[in-house]
């Protein structure tokens, strides 16, 4: 693999060891892919999460005195101030998000705790090699955006954040981003939730390739951000266009590239219905509700504020969304609504983190199948439902 | 003579052990730590102990923090995977196992899916891109 001066020099360890680490680990994914080179990148996102192996590699960097030549966006933890006055924290688990904060700010990180860097913050534009690694991220900035980057890790991005390059190949280049299989959508697709079950549902059937959707008109950006997230949730998909509305798929030729579908495949209200009942707990009585999986935008708080107003929720609600949004919020009323209905929004914060100890053991309802996911491993159940139902369920107690 | 078959290198190390078969992608954060089992409802692997297989596989799936950390979890324990092989590695995937140096390699050849099955044992050398039957 060709590398500039600088890039040796950054190898050979003049930096430190922390960008020696970094470059030595591109290296390696570089030759993993036959990437001939490396090239700048411009912007980089990082999934900070928290866990064990993220604080590891952090640590591991900034104690080796790496410092971020593109800074980057990071993902949520959880906001220990707002948390400490809904619940009792561990000090285990108070400790973990110092240090990891501590870690990051040592390196150079923009400290956003937001999983939506592609509405505020750190908007690519069509074109631009970035290195952007959260699953709901990726596809929204390759797909809805036509910026470039691959299907990073956190890790992988944080490497970038610190050399400033990426290897090249996959995604970056053109050509492997024509699209692969044609999905005929013949499902209604009525509101952002159908978007979700398509989302999740979807690499079922096209398995590990890039979909070009037909049948989609105007979806919204929040139908937009639950398409992707679920795409690289259900699957491993970082990249989808939509025939006549995604920048690189004006047209089948554009979408395709020239070249003809691998395969055609065909998705029905019957499809998403059989998933959501697949992948969604049974009805009955619920304990809270929780929202934001991936981070809500004003209008969602919007929707939910409309709803709740004058009434009383039966169960607690939470809506997980970005300091920026959360700020809005209160300025809007919404908050002040919310909370009289005896709901929360919290800032910062993911759903897959040690704050919500206080609900494991329940059963919630989300309207996020990836929301759904990862709490397997934490002992939560879910029913997954539409926003509007999830709230009404929301006053009631039950779906 | 021993039977060998040519692969590509994602992450070096030399390791042998049984291999294990799934047709379904793999989550590594959806496999408890203590005791190396899938706990995926929907996986085709369900139930079953990946710790200390050479595990073969199609894709991963999962965000983009969850797979290192599942590997992460699972060397801490010692219930991880001896080796990867798998068809189609993201870069979440890739990237994961190289920080871990856990050895991994993509483009096995076409004959490796038709000869062998589930409880073979085999030695993955993925230094050099090389796969024996023992």
């Amino acid at each position: 693999m060709y590398l500039t001066k600088e890039e040796e020099k950054m190898l050979d360890g003049v930096y430190g060891k922390g960008t020696q680490l970094a470059m030595k680990i591109l290296v390696a994914i570089g030759e993993a892919y036959d990437a001939p080179k490396m090239v700048p990148v411009t912007r980089t996102h990082v999934a900070l999460s928290n866990q064990e192996a993220d604080l590891w590699f952090a640590e591991k960097l900034a104690d080796g005195g790496a410092k971020c030549r593109v800074r980057p966006t990071v993902n949520p933890s959880f906001n220990l101030e707002q948390f400490q006055a809904i619940t009792n924290i561990d000090s285990e688990d108070e400790k973990i998000v110092k240090r990891t904060h501590a870690a990051y700010v040592k390196l150079g990180a923009i400290m956003t705790y937001d999983c939506t860097p592609y509405l505020e913050r750190n908007v690519p534009r069509f074109g631009e090699i970035i290195s952007f690694s959260e699953s709901s991220a990726t596809p929204f900035v390759n797909s809805v955006y036509g910026a470039r980057s691959n299907r990073e890790s956190a890790q992988s991005a944080l490497c970038s954040a610190v050399t400033g390059v990426t290897p090249y190949y996959g995604f970056l280049l053109k050509e492997n981003r024509a699209g692969q299989v044609l999905v005929h959508v013949e499902a209604d697709m009525e509101d952002d939730f159908a978007y979700q079950m398509l989302g999740y549902f979807a690499p079922k059937k096209i398995g590990f390739a890039i979909p070009v959707f037909a049948g989609l008109k105007n979806p919204s950006k929040e139908a937009l951000m639950n398409l992707g997230a679920q795409l690289n949730t259900g699957g491993n998909v970082a990249l989808y266009h939509i025939l006549g509305f995604t920048p690189e798929a004006q047209t089948m030729e554009d979408a395709f590239q020239g070249k003809k579908p691998q395969r055609e495949v065909t998705i029905t209200n019957a499809d998403l219905k059989s998933m959501r009942e697949e992948i969604s707990d049974k009805s009955g009585k619920i304990d809270f509700a929780l929202y934001g999986c991936p981070h809500f935008t004003i209008d969602q708080v919007c929707a939910i504020a409309e709803l709740v107003d004058g009434k009383k929720l039966a169960v607690p609600l939470f809506i997980m969304t970005s300091a920026l949004t959360r700020n809005l919020a209160k300025k809007m009323g919404y908050m002040d609504t919310i909370r009289a209905a005896g709901g929360e929004i919290v800032e910062d914060t993911c759903m897959d983190q040690p704050c919500w100890k206080f609900l494991y053991g329940k059963k919630g309802i989300t309207d996020s199948p990836k929301c759904a996911y990862y709490t397997k491993r934490r002992d939560m159940q879910f029913v997954i439902a539409p926003l509007k139902d999830s709230v009404l369920a929301a006053l009631k107690g039950e779906y | 003579m021993e039977k060998q078959y040519k692969c590509h290198k994602i992450s070096g190390g030399k390791v042998s052990g049984e291999l294990l078969f799934s047709k379904d992608g793999m989550c590594f954060y959806l496999i408890e730590p203590k005791n190396g089992k899938i706990i995926e409802k929907e996986h085709c692997l369900y139930g079953q102990s990946i710790a200390g297989k050479i595990l073969v596989f199609p894709y991963g799936k999962g965000s983009s923090v969850v797979q290192a950390d599942g590997m992460y979890q699972l060397k801490m324990t010692g219930m991880n995977p001896a080796g990867m092989i798998v068809v189609n590695a993201d870069t979440t995937l890739a990237a994961s196992a190289i920080i871990l140096d856990a050895p991994m390699v993509n483009k096995m050849e076409e004959n490796f899916y038709k000869d062998l099955h589930d409880g073979d044992m085999v030695e993955l050398d993925a230094e050099n891109g090389i796969l024996r039957k023992l």
